[in-house]
C-alpha cells in the first residue's frame, strides 16, 4: 500500500470533531502517525490489523488523530534525522494532537524513532545518545519485563523475558542522575535489556543505556516508549511472536 | 572553458574519447560539436554507460523463459512470481567511487540500485551486497571496509529497505580496487510495471527530486578509467547521497505510478540528465526538447555542461501527458520534492536543448545510445589452471588446517557487517543475513522471495569458464537451502582493463561459463552490469563475475533452519569427496592459489537440489551446501557454535577430499529421528550417506576408526570472530 499523500486525507481525518470511537464493525481504531521518513509505518499498520484493530494512517500534518483511541508513533527516520533523531518530528502539527490525546489519558506507543520523539516532546524523561559503539545495531535482544500492572503491558508478565529486534543508532538512553533516580523511584522503566536468563548488565546491554533502559512509561502509565520493535515480531514464521502481546494490549486500550 | 566553445581533438582526449571516436562524432554530426555536446558524447560513449567492450557478448546469455516479463535493456529485469506478483531486480557496481570515498561511494551505490527498481513501479523489499576488499593490513583498507559498511547501512537503514544478504571476501588483488556491488529486489503487481520510455510526442518532461549540483560531474568517465597514484584527486567526481530524499522519492514515485499519471520514468544515474533523457528517447523512438534554464540548480551560474553531466543523486525524469503535469507537480509539492516541467516529447529522434533563451545543443539520439561504438576487443583465451603437485596429504593435523581456515578473514563471521544493517524492517524477513540465502515474504502473502549473491573469484582466476559456471551453481545451491527454486539472474561482471587481451579473454570465458550454467539450470539472465577498468597502476583484480539470483517458494509454511539441533541425524547428500583444486584449503592451509576447477555436473546437481528444496519446504531437514572450506567448514557453520557432532566418513575416502574438497554440489542435511524415513525416501536414488548425529560439545570426524578432527565446537566457532570485530566499534 501507499501512504496517504495529502495533509488531511486518510480515513476519518478532517478538522471538525472526532469520529465515533467504535464505528461499524466494532473494531478499535488505532492511529499510526506517518512522517515523511517513517519506515516502520506499514509494519505497524499491519500489526494493528493482525491484532484485530482498525489501523488508521494519520499524516503528520494532520491536526487530529482521526478519532482514534490509541496512537502509534512508528520507527524510521521521520525527517532524515540529520539533526537529533526525532527532533524535527517533535514540531509536526500532529504532535499537538498526540499531546492532547496523552493528556486525556489516551494510549500512546512510541517505537524506536517514535520513542525518540516522545523524549523530544517531553512526554517521557531523558534523551537518547548515540549507541556506545557509535554504530547502528540491528539484532535480537532480550528484554526483562518490569511492569505488568498497566493496560499497555497487561499481557506481559513481570520478570518474564521477551526477545525482540532492535534497529537503531541512537538508543542509548541518558538522563541526569536525579532524573534517573526519579524514573526508578516511580517505576517508570517498563523494559530492560537483559540476557536470556533475565540478568541485567554487561554484553546484554547493546547500546549503553543507563540502567539498561529499553522502554519507559509515563507516570500515568498511558504512554509507552520503547527502542525494540514489537511490530516486527508477530508471527513465528518471521522469527517469533513476542511483540504481539504489546500490540494487542494497545488495540484493547484504544 | 565556456560551455558552448567549439570542441577540439585535445579536449576530446581529455574527456577520455579516442581519436577514432572523435572522428566518428564529427562524421555523425557533420559538424564540430560544442563543449557540452562533447561532454555528452564522452559520458554516453564511456564504457560505463555504453558497454562498448562488453555489449557484443550479451547475446550469449539466455534471457527468455516462461517467467520472464522484462529481460535486459530496461532499468531492471522483471520475473513472474505467480498469483499476480512480479519481482524486479538488478545488481550494479559502485567500485570506483567507493575506493575514492568509501562512505559516499557505497551509499550512493545503494541509492542508485534502489532507483533502478522503483522506477519500474516496484516497491524495493530487499538489498544485498557483494563486497571485495584487499588484505586487511593493506594501506587504507580498514578505512575502506568501515566506510563502505557504514555507507551501505546509513543509506539502506534510512530508506527502510532491509539489507538481508550478500557476501564479502578478501584478497590482495583488491588492494587498489575494492568492489562494491549492490543488488535490489522489488515487488509489484504484474499489471503495474512502468518503463523508462519518453513516448507520445506532445507529452511533457518533468524533472523531480533533488536539485542539481556540481557533484559527480564525469562520474561515468571516471568509472571507465584505471586508477593510478592520483586516485584521491578524483574525489570531487564522487556523488553525495541523501537517503531521506530517496525515501521521499520512492513514496512519491510509487504514488504517482499508482495514480496513473506516469507515461514513462527513469532515474538520473550515471551521466545524470544526459543518460535519462537520451535513453528514454531512444527506447521510445522519439526525441525531446529541454529548457535547461528550468532545471532546479543547487548553486548559481551552473552551465548547460554542468547541468547535463552532474551526477547529483536522488533525481528522476518523468514523462506525463500535458493534462497530468499539474497533478504530478502537486504530488511532488506535498512530498516536499522539487518538480519542474523542463521539456516536451517530439517525434524527431533528437534532443534539442535551450539555455537562457538560446540554443544549447542539438544532438541525434541514435548515435549516442543504440549506435554507440561497440568493440570486439582482441582477446586471448585463458588457459585453465592445471593440476599441481601437492605435498603428501594423507597424514596431516586436519584440526590445525581447519583452525587455519576458520581464523582467516575469508571465513570470519560477517556479523559485525550485517548487524549494522537493518535487516528486519518491513516485517517480512524469514531468513536474514548470515545464511546461505535470504528469504522474505512478499508483503501480505505467503509467497517466499529468496535471493543470494555469489562468486568465488579465486576459482574464476584459475578458470574463468568453470569458475563462473560454479558461481551460478553455488547460487542455485544456496537458494535450495531455503527451499527456493531459481527464477532469474542478474549479474555484475567486475574485471580489469578490457584493453588487455588477457583480461578480455577472462571476460569472454566468464560470460560463456555463466551462459552455459544459466542455460543448464534454466534460469534466465534478466539484467546486469559490467565494471571494467578495476585496475591500479597495471594491477588488475581477480576476475569477479558476481551472480545475483532470485528464487521463489510458492508458499512458505516452515521456517528454514540452517543449524542442527541436539539429536539430529546428520546426512551428506551428494558426492562424499570434492576437488581440492582452487579450494580454500589449498589457498589458506597450503598457501597455494592453484589447481583445476572442475566443471559443474548439471544433471546431478539438479536432482540433488530438487530434493533439498522439497525437504526444506516441508520442514523435514536443515540444509547447508558444501562450498568454501567443504564439509569441515559447513559442519562448523551448522553447529551454530553450540552443538557439536560425531561424524564418521565412509571407509576408503581421501581425508582431504572428504573434509575440504569443494565444487561437488553436496549438502549437509540434519533431521530429527522422526523425519529420517521421510528424508531417506525423498533422497531415494541419490548419493546419500548418514554420517552421524549432532550433539555434545565437540566436533568429531572419524575415518576408518581414526579421529581426523576432535575439537571443542565453541573454540572452533570462536576462531571466526576474530577478524572483523573491530568493525563493530567495540
Amino acid at each position: 500500500m501507499n501512504r496517504p499523500g495529502t495533509g488531511d486525507r486518510g480515513p476519518g481525518t478532517g478538522n471538525s470533531g472526532r469520529r465515533p470511537e467504535t464505528p461499524a464493525g466494532g473494531r478499535k481504531r488505532v492511529a499510526v502517525v506517518i512522517f515523511p521518513g517513517s519506515n516502520c509505518d506499514r509494519d505497524a499498520l499491519a500489526a494493528v490489523e493482525a491484532a484485530g484493530g482498525e489501523a488508521v494512517p494519520v499524516w503528520h500534518q494532520s491536526a487530529d488523530l482521526a478519532g482514534c483511541g490509541a496512537v502509534v508513533l512508528p520507527g524510521g527516520f521521520s525527517y532524515g534525522d540529520y539533526l537529533r533523531a526525532g527532533a524535527m518530528a517533535a514540531h509536526s502539527p500532529v504532535m499537538a494532537a498526540v499531546r492532547r490525546h496523552a493528556a486525556g489519558g489516551g494510549a500512546v506507543l512510541g517505537i524506536c524513532n517514535g520513542f525518540q520523539m516522545l523524549l523530544e516532546i517531553g512526554l517521557l524523561p531523558g534523551a537518547m545518545l548515540m549507541n556506545r559503539t557509535l554504530r547502528f545495531i540491528c539484532r535480537d535482544v532480550h528484554l526483562r519485563v518490569e511492569r505488568d500492572d498497566l493496560p499497555l503491558l497487561k499481557h506481559l508478565r513481570r520478570g518474564h523475558v521477551l526477545r525482540l529486534p532492535i534497529a537503531h543508532k541512537e538508543g542509548n538512553w541518558f538522563a541526569a542522575p536525579d532524573v534517573v533516580r526519579q524514573v526508578e523511584a516511580a517505576g517508570a522503566v517498563a523494559l530492560r535489556y537483559c540476557n536470556e536468563r533475565g540478568e541485567i548488565g554487561g554484553e546484554a546491554n547493546p547500546n549503553g543505556a543507563i540502567n539498561a533502559v529499553a522502554g519507559l512509561v509515563n507516570r500515568e502509565g498511558n504512554v509507552l516508549g520503547m527502542m525494540p520493535h514489537p511490530e516486527r515480531r508477530i508471527s513465528a514464521l518471521l522469527g517469533g511472536s513476542d511483540g504481539a502481546a504489546l500490540i494487542r494490549a494497545l488495540v484493547e486500550a484504544a | 572553458m565556456i560551455w558552448n566553445a567549439p570542441a577540439t581533438a585535445e579536449l576530446a582526449r581529455e574527456h577520455g574519447l579516442s581519436e577514432q571516436e572523435y572522428q566518428r562524432i564529427l562524421a555523425d554530426l557533420g559538424r564540430n560539436p560544442n563543449l557540452t555536446e562533447l561532454g555528452i558524447f564522452a559520458a554516453l560513449w564511456s564504457e560505463h554507460c555504453s558497454y562498448k567492450s562488453s555489449r557484443a557478448y550479451f547475446g550469449r546469455f539466455p534471457t527468455g523463459g516462461p517467467r520472464v516479463v522484462q529481460g535486459p535493456g530496461e532499468n531492471a529485469g522483471v520475473v513472474d512470481l505467480g498469483r499476480g506478483w512480479v519481482c524486479v531486480f538488478k545488481m550494479e557496481s559502485h567500485n570506483h567511487p567507493s575506493f575514492i570515498e568509501p562512505y559516499q561511494g557505497a551509499a550512493t551505490g545503494v541509492g542508485g540500485i534502489l532507483r533502478d527498481v522503483f522506477t519500474m513501479g516496484a516497491r524495493p523489499v530487499m538489498l544485498l551486497d557483494s563486497l571485495r576488499f584487499g588484505a586487511l593490513d593493506a594501506p587504507r583498507m580498514r578505512h575502506l571496509v568501515d566506510g563502505v559498511v557504514r555507507g551501505i547501512g546509513d543509506y539502506g537503514n534510512c530508506v527502510g529497505v532491509p539489507t538481508v544478504g550478500g557476501e564479502v571476501d578478501f584478497h590482495p588483488s583488491y588492494n587498489g580496487n575494492i568492489l562494491v556491488n549492490a543488488m535490489c529486489v522489488g515487488v509489484a503487481r504484474a499489471d503495474r510495471i512502468f518503463y523508462g520510455r519518453a513516448s507520445g510526442p506532445g507529452n511533457r518532461v518533468v524533472y523531480l527530486g533533488s536539485k542539481t549540483g556540481r557533484d559527480g560531474i564525469h562520474g561515468a568517465t571516471m568509472a571507465s578509467d584505471v586508477f593510478d597514484e592520483t586516485a584521491s584527486a578524483k574525489r570531487p567526481t564522487v556523488q553525495v547521497g541523501d537517503p531521506f530524499t530517496e525515501k521521499l522519492l520512492i513514496e512519491c514515485c510509487l504514488e504517482l505510478m499508482d495514480s496513473g499519471v506516469v507515461v514513462g520514468i527513469q532515474d538520473m544515474g550515471a551521466a545524470g540528465l544526459t543518460s535519462s533523457a537520451f535513453e528514454m528517447a531512444a527506447r521510445a523512438g522519439c526525441g525531446l526538447t529541454l529548457d535547461l534554464s528550468q532545471v532546479p540548480a543547487r548553486e548559481k551560474g551552473m552551465t548547460p555542461y554542468e547541468l547535463m553531466l552532474s551526477e547529483s543523486q536522488e533525481r528522476m525524469l518523468l514523462v506525463a501527458t500535458p493534462a497530468n503535469v499539474a497533478p504530478v507537480l502537486e504530488a511532488c509539492r506535498r512530498w516536499g520534492l522539487d518538480a519542474v516541467e523542463i521539456g516536451t516529447v517530439i517525434p524527431e529522434p533528437e534532443v534539442v536543448a535551450t539555455f537562457a533563451g538560446q540554443p544549447a545543443f542539438r544532438l541525434p539520439v541514435a548515435p549516442l545510445v543504440d549506435d554507440a561504438p561497440r568493440y570486439e576487443r582482441p582477446w586471448t583465451p585463458p588457459v585453465p589452471a592445471a593440476a599441481v603437485t601437492l605435498p603428501p596429504l594423507h597424514d596431516r593435523d586436519w584440526a590445525a588446517d581447519l583452525r587455519a581456515l576458520l581464523g582467516s578473514p575469508v571465513f570470519a563471521t560477517s556479523r559485525p557487517i550485517w548487524e549494522q544493517y537493518d535487516h528486519s524492517v518491513g516485517a517480512s524477513t524469514v531468513v536474514g543475513p548470515g545464511a546461505d540465502a535470504a528469504l522474505q515474504l512478499v508483503p501480505g502473502t505467503s509467497i517466499g522471495l529468496a535471493a543470494t549473491t555469489d562468486c568465488n573469484a579465486l576459482a574464476c582466476s584459475l578458470d574463468p569458464f568453470n569458475g563462473a559456471a560454479q558461481a551460478v551453481a553455488e547460487a542455485v545451491r544456496n537458494l535450495a537451502c531455503v527451499g527456493a527454486e531459481p527464477v532469474g539472474v542478474t549479474d555484475c561482471l567486475n574485471f580489469g582493463s578490457p584493453e588487455n587481451p588477457a583480461v578480455m579473454g577472462q571476460f569472454v570465458a566468464a560470460v560463456d561459463g555463466l551462459a552455459e550454467a544459466c542455460r543448464a539450470f534454466e534460469v534466465p539472465v534478466v539484467s546486469g552490469n559490467v565494471s571494467f577498468y578495476n585496475e591500479t597502476s597495471g594491477n588488475g583484480i581477480l576476475p569477479t563475475p558476481t551472480v545475483g539470483m532470485v528464487g521463489v517458494v510458492p508458499e512458505v509454511r516452515h521456517h528454514p533452519r540452517a543449524r542442527w539441533l541436539v539429536g539430529d541425524a546428520v546426512y551428506l547428500l551428494g558426492p562424499v569427496e570434492g576437488e581440492v583444486g582452487g579450494s580454500r584449503f589449498l589457498q589458506i592451509a597450503l598457501g597455494l592459489e592453484a589447481g583445476p576447477v572442475p566443471p559443474v555436473e548439471y544433471a546431478a546437481e539438479r536432482r540433488v537440489g530438487a530434493a533439498v528444496r522439497d525437504l526444506v519446504r516441508l520442514g523435514l531437514a536443515a540444509a547447508k551446501d558444501l562450498s568454501d572450506g567443504g564439509l569441515a567448514v559447513a559442519a562448523v557453520e551448522m553447529s551454530g557454535g553450540a552443538v557439536g557432532c560425531k561424524l564418521t566418513l565412509p571407509r576408503g575416502v581421501s581425508p582431504v577430499r572428504a573434509l575440504f574438497g569443494e565444487w561437488r554440489g553436496a549438502f549437509l542435511l540434519a533431521s530429527p529421528a522422526a523425519f529420517e524415513p521421510a528424508l531417506e525416501r525423498a533422497c531415494e536414488g541419490l548419493p546419500l550417506a548418514r554420517l552421524g548425529v549432532a550433539g555434545g560439545v565437540k566436533m568429531t570426524v572419524t575415518l576408518g576408526g581414526r579421529n581426523l578432527i576432535e575439537e571443542p565446537i565453541a573454540a572452533l566457532s570462536a576462531l571466526r570472530e576474530g577478524s572483523l570485530t573491530w568493525l563493530s566499534g567495540v
